[in-house]
């Protein structure tokens, strides 16, 4: 059952105040617990903040809850790195050209992992309704589909017009994790290009965790205030990764290293989850920092892709 | 199958589908096949086709040379003139502005439902597939749905195992019963064949085949009885225009491949 009442309680109990929340990427993931909702930003392979994902494998997060509008590569390494417990989403595969995520299969079809199956615009809406702190938002998605039956959506018969609606009930998660362009160290936050849901997921959580690819003054964001969509007392840490969403893009700054997603996909076509495991020890818990693991990947790959990305606005 | 011309089975389902958009209309197109479809009905009879990408991205001019590999990323963007977030993207579908809507999936039923999430049972699945996505809002709300898909009798089956995207659901009015006033089921077009819903019992039934192609093709590899009206007429053909501009979108015929 939603609980929008402690949901609010938790955000009036909030530190409000706006104080510097700059952070290293250990230290803002030991915001996330346990058995804790982490909802993370972007969109398959878009906008994914791949730091923070790979250092709550790195602290063997156990328990979470992950929910995302729709989940890619990154959602294999949650569930093989033995994160997850559930997962909520409207899809889950790297991407359609690269097939149906053979660890995803193995994992729910042997029920490792719950797959909790939503349609993308109620995903959506259920981080909608959260950032209103309201219990749910009408949809005519969802109706008449064998989805409504698995999930706590239900229909209603609208008390104005009479018409059959299916409500989408609201998503407050624990922890908002999302990958932007620039923030000031209170997390006033900017995003180029594709909003996503990150603005409501922003707003629907109890603590959010910012990874930036640049930290830009207060003044700076002063001087172009309808460029912040999420402002800074929702947000609970600031974290500077440029590149933090490799091997996904970030709009107009690097676009996928779709090389490295054929060379991933060849893994676990030929080794399913023992690949993923090996794929772990390589590019998860073998690199210290983010900057090793970004070595990984090479100058020449990495600079290749961020003249690709740049070109969107050509 | 063709006389004189060759061509890829996705490639005639590429043709066929685009010749069915109308110019001055609004299409939600998923990466691949339908942003083809799409893209060939702008470069031949609708110049003034707008394309909409789910994750958020209205009336972009897509790069030839750059095409999206997901209806989800940066490259969907280009020349766009508004990005709005995802849930205000399917709004404008639930508002009406959509005309088009393109679906496929592992299983279509003679009522035009879609599975694109489990084979098998809920609780005991044979093939956990990646979801909905934007699939199920799409057949709820856009105008008019278009199933886009290869023929073949474990595709087009009698029931799907599970309905991830309702069309007539169990025929009749039951589509509306269930609250889904909106949106209608336009077509299903697949390598074999057109068909469309019959008014009343909202059955699939046959409408056109391709050239080449015997009714008695189409019934011998749908798992259902279509209706077979009386008279069922023949597509012309995709012409050399048609392929020569499918194999500029996708020289190394990602999208337009054989089927396996």
């Amino acid at each position: 059952m939603v609980d929008f009442i402690e949901a609010r309680k938790r955000i009036e109990q909030k530190d409000h105040s706006m104080r510097e929340k700059v952070m290293s990427i250990e230290e803002a993931t030991r915001l996330i617990k346990d058995g804790d909702h982490v909802a993370f930003g972007g969109i398959q392979f878009s906008g994914t903040p791949m730091a923070i994902i790979r250092e709550i494998i790195r602290q063997k997060k156990r328990d979470l809850t992950i929910s995302r509008t729709i989940v890619s590569f990154e959602g294999d390494l949650l569930l093989v790195g033995g994160c997850v417990k559930r997962a909520i989403t409207s899809w889950f595969s790297g991407g359609v050209t690269y097939g149906v995520s053979k660890i995803m299969r193995e994992y729910v079809e042997k029920k490792k992992v719950v797959y909790e199956e939503w349609s993308h615009y109620s995903i959506c809406l259920r981080y909608k309704a959260g950032a209103m702190g309201i219990p749910f938002i009408p949809t005519f998605s969802m109706l008449g589909s064998d989805l409504l039956k698995h999930v706590e959506a239900k229909e209603m018969i609208c008390p104005f017009t009479g018409q059959k609606l299916c409500l989408i009930p609201a998503m407050f998660p624990d922890v908002a994790v999302i990958h932007v362009h620039r923030a000031d160290p209170y997390g006033n936050a900017q995003i180029d290009g594709l909003p996503y849901a990150d603005a409501d997921i922003a707003r629907a959580a109890s603590k959010v965790i910012l990874t930036v690819e640049k930290i830009i003054s207060n003044e700076q964001i002063r001087k172009e205030p309808w460029r912040t969509v999420i402002p800074f007392f929702c947000v609970d840490a600031v974290v500077e990764v440029p590149y933090g969403a490799y091997p996904h893009e970030c709009y107009g700054i690097y676009e996928p290293d779709y090389k490295h997603f054929e060379e991933y996909t060849k893994i676990t076509r030929e080794k399913g989850v023992e690949g993923v495991k090996e794929y772990l020890d390589r590019y998860v818990y073998e690199p210290e920092t983010f900057e090793d693991y970004l070595s990984l990947f090479g100058l020449k790959r990495i600079l290749e892709r961020t003249k690709a990305g740049r070109e969107v606005y050509l | 199958m063709s006389g004189k011309l060759e061509y890829t089975s996705a490639e005639l389902v590429a043709v066929m589908s685009s010749r069915i958009l109308e110019d001055n209309k609004i299409v939600f197109a998923g990466a691949g096949l339908p942003l083809i479809s799409a893209i060939l009905a702008q470069k031949t009879h609708a110049p003034n086709l707008v394309i909409v990408f789910e994750v958020g991205s209205l009336a972009p001019q897509v790069r030839i040379d750059k095409l999206p590999l997901s209806t989800n990323e940066s490259r969907v963007t280009y020349r766009a003139v508004m990005l709005p977030s995802i849930a205000d993207n399917f709004s404008f579908m639930q508002r009406g502005y959509i005309d088009y809507g393109f679906l496929g999936g592992a299983q279509i039923d003679k009522y035009g439902n879609i599975n694109s999430s489990i084979i098998g049972s809920y609780d005991n699945p044979k093939v956990r597939l990646p979801g909905s996505g934007g699939a199920n809002d799409i057949i709820s709300s856009c105008n008019k749905i278009i199933i886009a898909a290869h023929h073949e009798k474990r595709r087009f089956v009698d029931k799907v195992d599970f309905i991830t995207s309702p069309g007539y659901i169990e025929g009749g009015d039951s589509r509306e019963k269930s609250g889904l006033i909106f949106g209608r089921l336009y077509k299903v077009i697949t390598n074999l064949a057109i068909m469309s819903f019959d008014e009343k019992t909202r059955r699939m039934k046959l409408e056109a085949v391709h050239p080449g192609v015997s009714v008695e093709d189409v019934i011998n590899n749908t798992g259902f009885e279509l209706i077979i009206p009386e008279k069922v007429s023949v597509t012309a053909p995709p012409t050399e225009r048609e392929l020569k501009i499918l194999r500029e979108l996708d020289p190394e015929r990602k999208y337009t491949a054989p089927a396996q």
